[in-house]
């Protein structure tokens, strides 16, 4: 890259689990608060910015622009362009990586990236044959043919289709395509819940000493992520039931505790080029220095959520780096049994291993939340964060996407 | 907003309301005039008397004239009379006061006395007369009616472009709510004002910090929105209505000034203004009072503005040539409340920081002052219970409270490099309650 992104900071909403206190708030209400509390922190009120990109996983016909109909509704000028991408867990690292591209090549000089869903406010499809009526219904011009067309109706297509947290081409969900993974690589229950307590305890512990107060706007009055459990032992987690994997040959070792929730909330960061952040005299936490996606045949047995198996090696490669290169590695915590089975798939490569304090050390999606659009967006300006407080250093970040997707990146300071 | 939080004060404002509050001689609180862009400095035209031995009469009617004063001709009513009485040094010259009574009668606005600074005065006659025209000035604040204020400026040696920016103040509606008050205006220079100065406000989500963001944003000032981060949501909305930016901090944590200064420092090249406005209560008798309840008050209300002050005069860079110190006291702080000896302590503690400051802080050009409001409409006096809160209201000369603009006008006022010569001053914004008067 001719000159790199600057990542000034981030801003996100807490986390909250689906249902509960975000419950009447749209994916786009929550991406305003994040934009919302990061231009406050800025000071971009009035400011044109290159471009915002965002998305959301769970997406409504209506929000076919929502980001930039988020745009409208924050204080940044409304002159700001915006797009909307849509990446599955990706996607709110993959619009930083878009938006930091576009920096790299002069074209613009400062954006927002990040992402918003609302797992509360999903979107629900009716019956394709009602859907058929209705269309027919708006089409027709006589009164005979508006009633042929309601004579289709049958009581039955009145029932409306959520969304499936399945694969569409497996069927499967996500949670029972990772089970699949962990008996792969003999992934045990212990490992699992010890990494599960690891990421409450780490998250605790960064709230405590005051880490998330320039990376968190509280949001209808939440304060803090409601997932998080201070008080959770491996004793309370080892005596879960197990909810994936149950038909499987083998020890189901998935449960509630050790994968994520549905969530709600929304997560951004603010990326420039170094020449803008001094002419604000913005310090910067670290450059987005390179990423790499990759993807996974999973419909013929690939493991669903391992394309960042596949991803970090020609990153690494292309940069003449191992594991050991690097002094922090988040890993998206979709499933514990997803960040173990990774990191042993990584070793296996010949990668190298990550040592447990270099790994996740605030604590990640499993005791945060994991609305799947912001994730990325989080991870990223919590890693940048920490590169500023060790004062330098290189920390690798990897997010397993559905449909066989994944994105691995790579941030200095 | 005080037609809102005041329903007595609306209701006598109605037709029906006027006649009953007449008939029973209920009390009938004016409507105030308020700053509004656009605005003149006087709805009116004034008169400016110059009493025996008068010196600021001249510049005193240039200025007023600048700031597109008409000066009265003949018996017309009057939006501010301003009275020198600099030179008054005898009793026999007090019999001078008595000549105002017609122009008092014919003025509805603005009452404005100067006097000189009684402590600099050594002949003893002459120190009684013009520390007498303190008693006159209050006085004369209680029986002004339909809103009119009445103050006094004790002019220094030397008072230049304070001492206008004073006549501008008092004058205008900006101070609307400052009645009865003294304040000694010395000289001091102004600095050249920086294009896009800064200015910080603690405890800025909401109440008198989010109107003084508001106040000191429309003179041109990036407000740097200070609060704890549990108030973000709030801040974000203060700072982004400002244009201004937040910063999360809890103001009583070890590493806050630190923070403070090098947020300051680094992204902003120092701060021109610091208003220490963050405050709490934790209301109860002394001898109910428990340590946290105590402490907690004290941290917040005065340890908190004791080491970010501290911080920022010792860190590099972390203010601006010429800048501005304004802690909010409490006229609880200075007349003492039942309930509140935490609170009291640390509002009276801060009238001894800006005290002490004041003097060190010259000498580096900087100054300090404390701004003291009296019952003002915020959350925190609707939570109060109806009868005390009603006497609070009704118990100043303008017999209602007063709202956080008022508050946050006289603060954004010290907060103008004009205002150089007030300095270790408590400006009490109370409509002369008479509370602590």
């Amino acid at each position: 890259m001719s000159r790199r992104a600057a990542i000034i900071g981030g801003n996100r909403t807490p986390f909250v689990r689906a249902g509960r206190r975000y419950a009447q708030a749209s994916a786009q209400d929550l991406l305003v608060a994040a934009l919302d509390g990061l231009v406050a922190r800025y000071g971009l009120a009035g400011e044109r910015l290159g471009e915002v990109v965002a998305g959301a996983v769970l997406k409504h016909s209506r929000d076919l622009n929502l980001t930039r109909e988020a745009v409208l509704s924050t204080a940044l000028d409304p002159a700001t362009p915006a797009y909307d991408v849509q990446q599955a867990c990706a996607t709110g690292l993959e619009t930083a990586v878009l938006v930091a591209n576009k920096i790299a090549l002069g074209q613009v000089e400062a954006g927002i990236a990040g992402g918003t869903d609302s797992a509360s406010d999903a979107p629900l499809a009716v019956d394709d044959g009602l859907r058929r009526v209705l269309l027919d219904l708006s089409r027709a011009r006589t009164p005979g043919a508006r009633l042929a067309a309601l004579a289709r109706l049958r009581p039955g297509q009145l029932r409306p289709v959520p969304p499936r947290n399945a694969e569409a081409r497996t069927g499967l969900s996500m949670g029972e395509h990772a089970a699949r993974t962990a008996l792969e690589f003999s992934v045990t229950r212990r490992a699992q819940d010890e990494l599960a307590l690891a990421s409450h305890q780490k998250l605790a512990a960064a709230y405590e000493r005051g880490f998330f107060d320039d990376l968190l706007t509280p949001y209808l009055g939440v304060r803090r992520d409601d997932v998080l459990r201070p008080d959770t032992t491996l004793e309370k987690l080892a005596a879960l039931e197990p909810v994936f994997g149950r038909d499987l040959p083998g020890e189901a070792t998935m449960t509630a505790g050790n994968s994520t929730p549905l969530t709600d909330g929304a997560a951004v960061v603010l990326l420039a080029s170094d020449e803008w952040a001094a002419a604000r005299r913005l310090p910067v936490l670290a450059h987005l220095v390179d990423a790499e996606t990759a993807a996974v045949d999973h419909v013929h047995g690939a493991g669903l959520l391992t394309a960042p198996v596949v991803a970090a090696p020609r990153l690494l490669q292309r940069h003449g780096l191992s594991l050991a290169d690097f002094d922090l590695v988040e890993v998206h915590e979709a499933f514990a049994s997803t960040v173990l089975a990774t990191l042993a798939a990584w070793e296996a490569d010949g990668l190298g291993t990550v040592p447990s304090d270099r790994l996740n050390v605030t604590g990640s999606s499993l005791a945060t939340g994991h609305p799947f659009a912001a994730t990325g967006a989080r991870l990223l300006a919590t890693t940048a964060k920490l590169l500023h407080e060790r004062g330098g250093g290189r920390a690798l970040i990897s997010v397993c996407a559905a449909g066989g997707q994944g994105i691995v990146a790579i941030v200095e300071a | 907003m005080s037609a809102m939080s005041d329903p007595y004060g609306s209701f006598v404002r109605t037709g029906p309301g006027k006649l009953l509050a007449a008939r029973t001689g209920l009390p009938r609180p004016p409507r105030l005039r308020r700053s509004v862009p656009g605005q003149g400095l006087l709805d009116g035209p004034a008169a400016v008397v110059g009493l025996p031995g008068a010196s600021r009469v001249d510049e005193t009617t240039l200025w007023l004239r600048n700031a597109g004063v008409r000066i009265a001709r003949g018996e017309e009513p009057l939006a501010a009379l301003v009275v020198d009485a600099t030179g008054l040094r005898t009793v026999a010259d007090l019999d001078e006061l008595l000549t105002l009574a017609p122009l008092f009668r014919r003025t509805t606005g603005r009452v404005l006395v100067l006097s000189a600074v009684p402590a600099t005065l050594t002949d003893p006659e002459a120190r009684a007369v013009q520390q007498g025209l303190e008693g006159f000035v209050r006085s004369l604040g209680k029986e002004a009616r339909g809103g009119t204020t009445v103050n006094l400026l004790r002019v220094a040696e030397g008072a230049g472009t304070a001492l206008r920016s004073a006549v501008e103040f008092f004058c205008s509606a900006r101070s609307a709510f400052v009645d009865g008050q003294p304040l000694v205006v010395g000289p001091g220079v102004p600095v050249v004002r920086r294009d896009r100065p800064v200015a910080v406000v603690t405890g800025a989500a909401q109440g008198i910090g989010a109107a003084t963001a508001q106040v000191l944003a429309r003179s041109g000032h990036h407000v740097v929105c200070v609060d704890v981060a549990a108030a973000g949501e709030k801040l974000a909305a203060v700072a982004n209505s400002v244009a201004g930016s937040t910063l999360h901090l809890d103001v009583t944590a070890a590493d806050a000034p630190a923070a403070l200064a090098t947020h300051l420092a680094d992204r902003f090249g120092g701060a021109d203004v610091v208003v220490h406005n963050a405050g709490i209560t934790r209301d109860r008798s002394f001898v109910n009072l428990d340590a946290a309840a105590w402490s907690s008050v004290l941290a917040v209300n005065l340890g908190a503005p004791v080491r970010l002050t501290t911080a920022l005069l010792e860190h590099d860079g972390a203010l601006a040539p010429g800048a501005r110190f304004v802690c909010l006291s409490s006229i609880n702080g200075l007349a003492g409340a039942k309930g509140q000896t935490n609170y009291a302590t640390s509002k009276a503690g801060l009238v001894g920081l800006v005290e002490a400051l004041a003097g060190p802080l010259a000498e580096r050009g900087l100054a300090v002052n404390a701004v003291a409001p009296g019952f003002i409409e915020t959350p925190m006096t609707a939570a109060m219970p109806p009868i005390p809160r009603e006497l609070g209201r009704r118990t100043s000369s303008l017999q209602q409270g007063g709202l956080p603009i008022d508050v946050a006008e006289a603060i954004g006022w010290l907060a103008q490099p004009d205002a150089a010569g007030i300095d270790g001053q408590v400006l009490r914004v109370c409509g002369q309650n008479l509370l602590g008067a």
